[in-house]
């Protein structure tokens, strides 16, 4: 696999056995023996470690006054409160452009006097850039190389990291943390991307090694691929950057209005102030053409990625598509994310995918399809 | 028992002859999660598309290895399609088809030849 990156777990992923894949310009780890069905199952029902070292992890500092300077600068690009984000607190953005779409979604952290983003890796480069050409005035925008990042997800991850770093236990969701510890200073957050509690832990490149066999010594503890990130997250109603959001999806249609503080809506503090605001506000107001759905197939055929959606069994033009879609081992059953015409997006309407020239029914259902287990 | 080069196995006993896939590629698929057979009494032609299953990664079509008719089909891996990621040699088998002749078996791969072919 020629050009392709590998992050500093490479060694060990192969040592546990993993099948290793061409991902956004990384070699990872897709499956480890245990196979994608068990290794999902097994994050829900203990605790899975998760190597997402390609992710971007970036620091952000004025380069004079405080993290307000930052936060200031930064609510340029994303359509989020962040001058109400508070030291030790992280939030779920996206960078907006100017049409109204989405560039990429992230978590930003307030860290006293800085803020401390993680970006998905197929958009890093493309994000530094931008944060930069927009940022550079008033802050220094440091993209960090030099250390891993690692997801410790399910029901014993706190027991788990806690006995390595007691301090993790008095962390509740969405907080965020510098401890120093036997494996040099881990830069915790309690999230993930699985809908189960537990942390992202970034820890320094030539400690990571050991610290994940630290954690996975611990028989909760199993090392988890991409496949069952993406069940997972699929499972915990999540966006995926790239399949679910893209620049030309607006966030009210993906359904993340949620995700846009009062401050910044029409009537707000800080109204507007972002790239493709006027069209998303707009948006918020009026609704848009399409949805972002859940569907849940009547059958037991999954409806992947590109499936077409009718509103009948028979005739009509398509009303939609399937934009992330497969089975859901803790359901027991297909399920699939989809953008439909507005008018067909009420829970409960029985709509067609389009499976191998047969129209199958499916029914819009509500997200997340399994109940999340945050720690709030 | 005989291979296909679509990975599939085949057992004769007289005219009929029992189909599944083989360890190799449940292993290359990962954890199946759904079977669609084909109905009994369906007469098919080898290469058509008889059944889909789907594992966690992909659909994949299974065809049919040989002209014939489909005489019986696994209810019990549609029930329960891990069971072609458990037992695909055994309790994992797809359908059975009755062939005209079944001489036609001899051309294809033995266990040693599989093994050869998939490397």
């Amino acid at each position: 696999m020629a050009d392709l990156e590998r992050t500093c777990l490479y060694d060990l992923h192969v040592e546990l056995g993993a099948k290793m894949v061409p991902f956004a310009g990384y070699e990872m780890p897709v499956q480890y023996p245990m196979g994608v069905l068990k290794e999902h199952l097994h994050c829900r029902a203990a605790a899975g470690l998760f190597d997402v070292s390609h992710m971007g992890q970036v620091l952000i500092r004025p380069l004079q006054g405080g993290i307000a300077v930052a936060a200031e600068a930064f609510e340029t690009l994303v359509p989020q409160d962040l001058l109400a984000l508070k030291e030790g607190r992280q939030r779920y953005t996206f960078f907006t452009n100017d049409a109204g779409g989405i560039l990429d979604d992230l978590m930003v952290a307030n860290r006293g006097d800085h803020l401390f983003t993680v970006t998905n890796a197929a958009c890093k480069a493309a994000d530094l850039a931008h944060m930069r050409a927009h940022l550079a005035a008033t802050c220094a925008v440091e993209e960090v190389t030099d250390r891993a990042l690692l997801a410790l997800q399910g029901p014993e991850a706190e027991r788990v990291l806690a006995a390595l770093v007691p301090e993790a236990a008095d962390m509740r969701f969405m907080d965020v943390a510098v401890v120093a510890s036997d494996h040099g200073d881990l830069w915790l957050s309690r999230s993930g991307y699985t809908g189960e509690d537990g942390f992202e832990i970034s820890v320094p490149e030539d400690r990571a090694a050991d610290f994940a066999r630290a954690l996975l010594a611990d028989d909760a503890v199993a090392p988890i691929g991409l496949g069952a990130r993406d069940s997972l997250r699929l499972e915990a109603g999540l966006c995926l950057y790239g399949s679910d959001l893209g620049p030309e999806t607006s966030p009210i249609a993906a359904g993340l209005g949620w995700a846009i503080q009062k401050a910044r809506r029409r009537g707000g503090a800080r109204e507007g102030g972002f790239p493709g605001a006027e069209k998303i506000l707009s948006e918020m107001e009026d609704g848009t053409a399409r949805r972002r759905i859940g569907l849940r197939p009547e059958g037991r055929a999954p409806m992947r990625p590109g499936t077409p959606i009718h509103a009948g069994a028979e005739g009509g033009a398509p009303i939609g598509e399937v934009t992330s879609g497969a089975y859901g081992p803790s359901v027991e059953a297909p399920i699939s994310m989809a953008y439909v015409d507005a008018g067909h997006a009420a829970e409960g309407t029985v709509l067609y995918g389009e499976v191998r020239g047969k129209r199958l029914p499916a029914r819009v259902a509500a997200m997340p399809f399994r109940e999340a287990g945050y720690r709030k | 028992m005989k291979f296909t080069e679509e990975h599939e196995w085949l057992v004769a006993d007289g005219n009929i002859v029992t189909v599944g896939i083989t360890e190799h590629a449940s292993e290359q698929l990962g954890d199946v999660v759904f079977v669609e057979l084909p109905d009994a009494e369906t007469t098919v032609s080898t290469d058509d598309e008889v059944a889909v299953i789907e594992s966690v990664k992909a659909a994949s079509e299974i065809l049919a290895p040989l002209d014939g008719e489909i005489v019986e089909v696994n209810e019990a891996v549609v029930e329960n399609p891990g069971l072609v990621n458990e037992d695909p040699l055994g309790d994992g088998w797809f359908f059975k088809m009755r062939i005209e002749d079944p001489s036609v078996l001899d051309e294809l791969m033995d266990d040693a030849a599989y093994k050869k072919f998939i490397g």
